[in-house]
Protein backbone atom coordinates (compact mmCIF):
# COMPACT_ATOMS: atom_id res chain seq x y z
CA UNK A 1 0.00 0.00 0.00
CA UNK A 2 1.63 3.68 -1.32
CA UNK A 3 -1.31 5.43 0.26
CA UNK A 4 -0.51 6.10 4.09
CA UNK A 5 -4.27 6.28 4.79
CA UNK A 6 -6.22 2.92 5.72
CA UNK A 7 -9.20 4.12 3.11
CA UNK A 8 -7.86 5.77 0.38
CA UNK A 9 -10.36 7.00 -2.05
CA UNK A 10 -10.41 5.59 -5.80
CA UNK A 11 -12.00 7.03 -8.96
CA UNK A 12 -14.42 4.86 -10.59
CA UNK A 13 -15.19 4.22 -14.44
CA UNK A 14 -17.74 1.80 -15.64
CA UNK A 15 -18.63 0.63 -19.21
CA UNK A 16 -22.25 0.19 -19.98
CA UNK A 17 -21.63 -1.77 -22.80
CA UNK A 18 -18.97 -3.19 -25.11
CA UNK A 19 -17.71 -0.44 -27.33
CA UNK A 20 -18.98 2.03 -25.49
CA UNK A 21 -16.17 3.94 -23.26
CA UNK A 22 -15.53 3.61 -19.60
CA UNK A 23 -17.44 6.64 -18.20
CA UNK A 24 -16.69 7.88 -14.38
CA UNK A 25 -19.44 7.61 -12.19
CA UNK A 26 -18.46 8.48 -8.62
CA UNK A 27 -15.74 7.06 -6.33
CA UNK A 28 -15.55 4.63 -3.01
CA UNK A 29 -13.03 4.55 -1.02
CA UNK A 30 -11.53 1.25 -0.34
CA UNK A 31 -7.72 -0.25 1.12
CA UNK A 32 -6.46 -1.84 -1.74
CA UNK A 33 -7.24 -1.75 -5.96
CA UNK A 34 -8.41 -5.53 -5.12
CA UNK A 35 -11.04 -3.75 -2.73
CA UNK A 36 -11.61 -1.19 -4.71
CA UNK A 37 -13.16 -2.83 -7.78
CA UNK A 38 -15.28 -4.42 -5.61
CA UNK A 39 -16.58 -1.69 -4.00
CA UNK A 40 -17.46 -0.21 -7.29
CA UNK A 41 -19.10 -2.98 -8.02
CA UNK A 42 -21.43 -3.60 -5.29
CA UNK A 43 -21.93 0.50 -5.24
CA UNK A 44 -21.96 1.16 -8.86
CA UNK A 45 -23.04 -1.85 -10.72
CA UNK A 46 -26.52 -2.99 -8.62
CA UNK A 47 -28.99 -2.47 -11.60
CA UNK A 48 -27.04 -3.91 -14.45
CA UNK A 49 -25.25 -0.45 -15.11
CA UNK A 50 -21.54 -2.04 -16.26
CA UNK A 51 -19.95 -4.71 -18.18
CA UNK A 52 -16.61 -3.44 -17.21
CA UNK A 53 -15.14 -1.46 -14.24
CA UNK A 54 -11.64 0.50 -13.89
CA UNK A 55 -11.05 2.06 -10.51
CA UNK A 56 -8.24 4.71 -10.41
CA UNK A 57 -6.72 6.10 -7.10
CA UNK A 58 -7.80 9.98 -6.92
CA UNK A 59 -4.16 10.51 -5.70
CA UNK A 60 -3.13 9.43 -9.70
CA UNK A 61 -5.30 11.89 -11.12
CA UNK A 62 -3.48 15.25 -12.59
CA UNK A 63 -6.25 18.08 -12.43
CA UNK A 64 -6.32 21.03 -14.06
CA UNK A 65 -5.85 24.32 -12.57
CA UNK A 66 -9.23 26.23 -11.76
CA UNK A 67 -7.63 29.71 -10.96
CA UNK A 68 -6.17 29.22 -14.71
CA UNK A 69 -9.47 28.29 -16.89
CA UNK A 70 -9.53 31.81 -18.63
CA UNK A 71 -6.37 30.81 -19.96
CA UNK A 72 -6.88 27.34 -20.38
CA UNK A 73 -10.78 27.52 -21.80
CA UNK A 74 -12.20 31.24 -22.34
CA UNK A 75 -10.42 31.47 -25.43
CA UNK A 76 -12.70 28.95 -27.41
CA UNK A 77 -15.93 30.93 -26.33
CA UNK A 78 -14.94 33.25 -29.76
CA UNK A 79 -13.70 30.50 -31.98
CA UNK A 80 -17.20 29.40 -33.21
CA UNK A 81 -15.82 28.35 -37.07
CA UNK A 82 -14.35 25.78 -34.79
CA UNK A 83 -17.73 23.96 -34.94
CA UNK A 84 -18.87 22.03 -37.81
CA UNK A 85 -22.38 24.24 -38.20
CA UNK A 86 -21.00 25.84 -41.60
CA UNK A 87 -21.11 23.38 -44.19
CA UNK A 88 -23.80 22.92 -46.49
CA UNK A 89 -24.34 18.99 -46.64
CA UNK A 90 -26.61 17.76 -49.91
CA UNK A 91 -29.24 15.82 -49.38
CA UNK A 92 -27.77 12.54 -50.73
CA UNK A 93 -25.90 12.11 -48.16
CA UNK A 94 -29.03 11.60 -45.82
CA UNK A 95 -28.29 11.61 -41.77
CA UNK A 96 -24.59 12.22 -40.62
CA UNK B 1 -40.74 -38.98 -2.60
CA UNK B 2 -42.16 -35.23 -2.46
CA UNK B 3 -42.02 -35.23 1.31
CA UNK B 4 -38.60 -35.25 1.20
CA UNK B 5 -38.04 -33.11 -1.62
CA UNK B 6 -40.86 -30.22 -0.58
CA UNK B 7 -38.54 -30.75 3.41
CA UNK B 8 -35.27 -30.46 1.40
CA UNK B 9 -36.30 -27.66 -0.84
CA UNK B 10 -37.20 -25.52 2.48
CA UNK B 11 -34.50 -26.55 4.20
CA UNK B 12 -32.42 -25.02 1.26
CA UNK B 13 -34.64 -21.98 1.18
CA UNK B 14 -34.15 -21.61 5.51
CA UNK B 15 -30.51 -21.32 4.99
CA UNK B 16 -30.73 -19.30 2.86
CA UNK B 17 -33.34 -16.55 3.89
CA UNK B 18 -32.24 -16.54 7.68
CA UNK B 19 -28.37 -15.55 6.82
CA UNK B 20 -30.16 -12.86 4.48
CA UNK B 21 -31.77 -11.40 7.39
CA UNK B 22 -29.26 -11.53 9.14
CA UNK B 23 -27.55 -10.00 6.43
CA UNK B 24 -29.52 -7.19 6.47
CA UNK B 25 -29.81 -6.65 9.65
CA UNK B 26 -26.57 -4.82 9.05
CA UNK B 27 -28.08 -2.33 6.54
CA UNK B 28 -27.26 1.19 8.16
CA UNK B 29 -24.29 -0.20 10.14
CA UNK B 30 -21.89 -1.01 7.75
CA UNK B 31 -18.03 -0.15 8.55
CA UNK B 32 -18.03 1.94 5.68
CA UNK B 33 -20.91 3.02 2.83
CA UNK B 34 -19.64 0.67 0.27
CA UNK B 35 -19.52 -2.22 2.64
CA UNK B 36 -23.15 -1.16 4.25
CA UNK B 37 -24.19 -1.17 0.12
CA UNK B 38 -21.82 -4.69 -0.58
CA UNK B 39 -23.71 -6.08 2.88
CA UNK B 40 -27.44 -5.35 1.74
CA UNK B 41 -26.10 -7.08 -1.76
CA UNK B 42 -25.28 -10.02 -0.45
CA UNK B 43 -28.73 -9.97 1.84
CA UNK B 44 -30.67 -9.31 -1.13
CA UNK B 45 -28.70 -12.62 -3.21
CA UNK B 46 -29.83 -14.71 -0.49
CA UNK B 47 -33.39 -13.65 0.10
CA UNK B 48 -34.30 -14.09 -3.49
CA UNK B 49 -33.08 -17.51 -3.19
CA UNK B 50 -35.05 -18.39 -0.30
CA UNK B 51 -38.21 -16.82 -2.78
CA UNK B 52 -37.44 -19.56 -5.31
CA UNK B 53 -37.05 -22.50 -3.03
CA UNK B 54 -39.95 -21.73 -1.00
CA UNK B 55 -42.03 -21.39 -4.05
CA UNK B 56 -40.80 -24.68 -5.29
CA UNK B 57 -41.22 -26.19 -2.25
CA UNK B 58 -44.90 -25.18 -2.38
CA UNK B 59 -45.30 -26.61 -6.13
CA UNK B 60 -44.20 -29.67 -5.11
CA UNK B 61 -46.32 -30.14 -1.69
CA UNK B 62 -49.29 -28.88 -4.37
CA UNK B 63 -51.39 -27.66 -1.30
CA UNK B 64 -50.98 -23.66 -1.92
CA UNK B 65 -48.64 -22.60 0.89
CA UNK B 66 -46.81 -19.41 -0.82
CA UNK B 67 -42.83 -18.20 -0.42
CA UNK B 68 -44.96 -16.05 2.59
CA UNK B 69 -46.31 -18.76 4.34
CA UNK B 70 -43.44 -20.25 4.67
CA UNK B 71 -41.25 -17.13 5.59
CA UNK B 72 -43.84 -15.63 7.94
CA UNK B 73 -46.79 -18.37 9.11
CA UNK B 74 -43.83 -20.59 10.67
CA UNK B 75 -42.28 -20.25 13.34
CA UNK B 76 -38.75 -21.05 14.95
CA UNK B 77 -39.21 -24.61 15.55
CA UNK B 78 -40.48 -25.38 12.16
CA UNK B 79 -37.69 -23.46 10.36
CA UNK B 80 -34.57 -26.24 9.04
CA UNK B 81 -32.00 -23.80 8.55
CA UNK B 82 -28.46 -24.61 10.36
CA UNK B 83 -27.30 -23.30 13.36
CA UNK B 84 -24.95 -20.97 12.27
CA UNK B 85 -27.12 -18.63 10.04
CA UNK B 86 -29.25 -18.18 12.88
CA UNK B 87 -26.69 -16.59 15.49
CA UNK B 88 -26.75 -13.26 15.94
CA UNK B 89 -24.64 -10.42 14.29
CA UNK B 90 -21.76 -9.14 16.17
CA UNK B 91 -18.99 -7.85 14.62
CA UNK B 92 -17.80 -7.06 10.86
CA UNK B 93 -15.16 -10.06 11.54
CA UNK B 94 -17.81 -12.31 12.44
CA UNK B 95 -20.23 -11.20 9.44
CA UNK B 96 -17.23 -11.89 7.16
CA UNK B 97 -16.04 -15.44 8.57
CA UNK B 98 -19.58 -16.55 8.82
CA UNK B 99 -20.15 -15.70 4.84
CA UNK B 100 -17.26 -17.18 4.05
CA UNK B 101 -17.75 -20.35 5.91
CA UNK B 102 -21.34 -20.63 4.81
CA UNK B 103 -20.20 -19.85 1.19
CA UNK B 104 -17.05 -21.82 0.86
CA UNK B 105 -20.32 -24.50 1.43
CA UNK B 106 -23.12 -23.19 -0.78
CA UNK B 107 -20.78 -22.38 -3.44
CA UNK B 108 -19.71 -26.11 -4.72
CA UNK B 109 -22.64 -27.33 -3.15
CA UNK B 110 -25.24 -25.37 -5.71
CA UNK B 111 -22.78 -25.94 -8.37
CA UNK B 112 -23.29 -29.72 -7.89
CA UNK B 113 -27.36 -28.93 -6.99
CA UNK B 114 -26.88 -26.72 -10.85
CA UNK B 115 -26.39 -30.85 -12.26
CA UNK B 116 -29.51 -32.24 -9.96
CA UNK B 117 -32.00 -34.71 -11.93
CA UNK B 118 -34.75 -32.24 -10.57
CA UNK B 119 -34.53 -30.17 -13.38
CA UNK B 120 -36.50 -27.36 -10.52
CA UNK B 121 -33.64 -27.28 -8.42
CA UNK B 122 -31.00 -27.58 -11.33
CA UNK B 123 -32.47 -24.24 -12.33
CA UNK B 124 -32.52 -22.39 -9.11
CA UNK B 125 -29.56 -23.85 -8.03
CA UNK B 126 -27.57 -22.49 -11.71
CA UNK B 127 -28.88 -18.79 -10.40
CA UNK B 128 -27.36 -18.61 -7.25
CA UNK B 129 -24.17 -20.27 -7.75
CA UNK B 130 -23.24 -16.83 -9.91
CA UNK B 131 -24.61 -15.18 -6.82
CA UNK B 132 -22.39 -16.77 -4.21
CA UNK B 133 -19.12 -17.57 -5.96
CA UNK B 134 -18.96 -13.73 -5.19
CA UNK B 135 -20.03 -14.08 -1.80
CA UNK B 136 -16.89 -16.18 -1.43
CA UNK B 137 -14.89 -14.23 -2.82
CA UNK B 138 -15.91 -10.82 -0.91
CA UNK B 139 -15.60 -12.03 2.43
CA UNK B 140 -12.59 -13.78 1.13
CA UNK B 141 -11.10 -10.68 0.63
CA UNK B 142 -11.98 -9.34 3.73
CA UNK B 143 -11.06 -12.56 5.96
CA UNK B 144 -7.64 -11.58 4.53
CA UNK B 145 -7.68 -8.11 5.11
CA UNK B 146 -8.62 -8.61 8.63
CA UNK B 147 -6.48 -11.58 9.39
CA UNK B 148 -3.19 -9.98 8.34
CA UNK B 149 -4.47 -6.25 9.48
CA UNK B 150 -4.11 -4.82 12.69
CA UNK B 151 -3.63 -6.26 15.59
CA UNK B 152 -7.50 -5.45 16.32
CA UNK B 153 -8.86 -6.94 13.10
CA UNK B 154 -6.44 -9.59 13.95
CA UNK B 155 -7.90 -10.56 17.17
CA UNK B 156 -11.46 -10.04 16.00
CA UNK B 157 -11.21 -12.37 12.97
CA UNK B 158 -9.43 -14.93 15.63
CA UNK B 159 -12.24 -14.32 17.56
CA UNK B 160 -14.90 -15.18 15.03
CA UNK B 161 -13.38 -18.29 13.90
CA UNK B 162 -13.48 -19.84 17.37
CA UNK B 163 -16.44 -18.72 18.18
CA UNK B 164 -18.28 -19.93 14.73
CA UNK B 165 -16.03 -23.03 14.10
CA UNK B 166 -18.14 -25.10 16.37
CA UNK B 167 -21.41 -24.77 13.54
CA UNK B 168 -19.47 -25.88 10.82
CA UNK B 169 -20.00 -29.83 10.72
CA UNK B 170 -23.90 -29.18 10.71
CA UNK B 171 -23.84 -28.06 7.18
CA UNK B 172 -22.78 -31.17 6.02
CA UNK B 173 -25.01 -33.17 8.08
CA UNK B 174 -28.10 -35.23 6.38
CA UNK B 175 -31.06 -37.08 7.74
CA UNK B 176 -32.51 -40.31 5.83
CA UNK B 177 -35.13 -37.78 3.78
CA UNK B 178 -32.31 -35.92 1.92
CA UNK B 179 -29.65 -39.18 1.70
CA UNK B 180 -32.63 -40.62 -0.09
CA UNK B 181 -32.33 -37.67 -2.45
CA UNK B 182 -28.75 -37.90 -2.56
CA UNK B 183 -29.56 -42.06 -3.79
CA UNK B 184 -32.12 -40.64 -6.79
CA UNK B 185 -29.38 -38.51 -7.90
CA UNK B 186 -31.60 -35.53 -7.25
CA UNK B 187 -29.21 -33.94 -3.66
CA UNK B 188 -25.54 -33.67 -3.84
CA UNK B 189 -23.60 -35.73 -1.58
CA UNK B 190 -23.09 -33.09 1.34
CA UNK B 191 -19.82 -35.70 2.30
CA UNK B 192 -18.66 -34.71 -1.00
CA UNK B 193 -18.36 -30.90 -1.08
CA UNK B 194 -16.02 -31.18 2.13
CA UNK B 195 -12.74 -31.69 0.78
CA UNK B 196 -13.58 -28.65 -1.51
CA UNK B 197 -14.84 -26.46 2.03
CA UNK B 198 -11.38 -27.47 3.55
CA UNK B 199 -9.50 -26.16 0.62
CA UNK B 200 -10.61 -22.99 -0.04
CA UNK B 201 -10.77 -22.09 3.82
CA UNK B 202 -7.61 -23.41 4.09
CA UNK B 203 -6.32 -20.97 1.37
CA UNK B 204 -7.68 -18.04 2.74
CA UNK B 205 -6.66 -18.54 6.06
CA UNK B 206 -3.16 -19.62 4.81
CA UNK B 207 -3.51 -15.50 2.65
CA UNK B 208 -5.18 -13.83 6.05
CA UNK B 209 -1.82 -15.65 7.68
CA UNK B 210 -4.62 -17.20 10.60
CA UNK B 211 -4.88 -21.63 11.65
CA UNK B 212 -7.63 -23.10 12.21
CA UNK B 213 -8.99 -22.69 15.62
CA UNK B 214 -6.54 -25.41 18.10
CA UNK B 215 -9.19 -26.10 20.45
CA UNK B 216 -11.84 -28.24 18.99
CA UNK B 217 -15.34 -27.12 20.54
CA UNK B 218 -18.32 -29.51 20.78
CA UNK B 219 -19.68 -29.29 17.53
CA UNK B 220 -22.98 -27.57 17.98
CA UNK B 221 -26.27 -29.32 15.79
CA UNK B 222 -29.88 -29.27 16.01
CA UNK B 223 -31.05 -26.80 13.23
CA UNK B 224 -31.73 -29.46 11.07
CA UNK B 225 -34.32 -31.26 13.37
CA UNK B 226 -35.91 -27.44 14.12
CA UNK B 227 -34.06 -27.36 17.71
CA UNK B 228 -32.70 -23.89 17.27
CA UNK B 229 -31.29 -21.11 19.34
CA UNK B 230 -33.37 -18.55 21.10
CA UNK B 231 -31.98 -15.80 19.08
CA UNK B 232 -33.99 -17.26 16.14
CA UNK B 233 -37.12 -17.24 17.67
CA UNK B 234 -36.23 -13.35 18.25
CA UNK B 235 -35.27 -12.81 14.96
CA UNK B 236 -38.78 -14.55 13.67
CA UNK B 237 -40.39 -12.20 15.81
CA UNK B 238 -38.74 -9.09 14.62
CA UNK B 239 -38.77 -10.48 10.60
CA UNK B 240 -42.75 -12.13 11.08
CA UNK B 241 -44.66 -9.67 12.46
CA UNK B 242 -46.02 -7.03 10.13
CA UNK B 243 -46.83 -9.99 7.61
CA UNK B 244 -48.87 -11.66 11.02
CA UNK B 245 -50.29 -8.30 12.28
CA UNK B 246 -51.70 -7.58 8.74
CA UNK B 247 -52.38 -11.07 6.83
CA UNK B 248 -52.29 -10.64 3.34
CA UNK B 249 -50.60 -6.97 3.33
CA UNK B 250 -48.86 -5.71 0.39
CA UNK B 251 -46.40 -2.50 -0.08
Amino acid sequence: MTDKTPMPLWEVFIRARSGLPHKHCGSVHAPDATMAVQAARDVYTRRGESVSIWVVPSAAIIASDPNEKDQLFEPTSTKAYRHPTFYDIPDEVGHM
Amino acid sequence: MSAELTAYSISLADDALVLGHRLSQWSSLGPTLEEDIALSNLALDLIGQARLFYTLAGQIEGKDRTEDDFAYFRDAGDFRNVLLVELPNSDFAHAMVRQLVYAAFAHPYLDALSRSSHSGLAEIAAKAVKEIAYHVRHSAEWVIRLGDGTDESRRRTIAALDALWPYVDELFEMDAGERSLVAAGIAPDRAAIRPVWDRTIDNVLREATLERPSQVAVARTGGRSGRHTSDLAAMLADMQVLARAHPGVTW
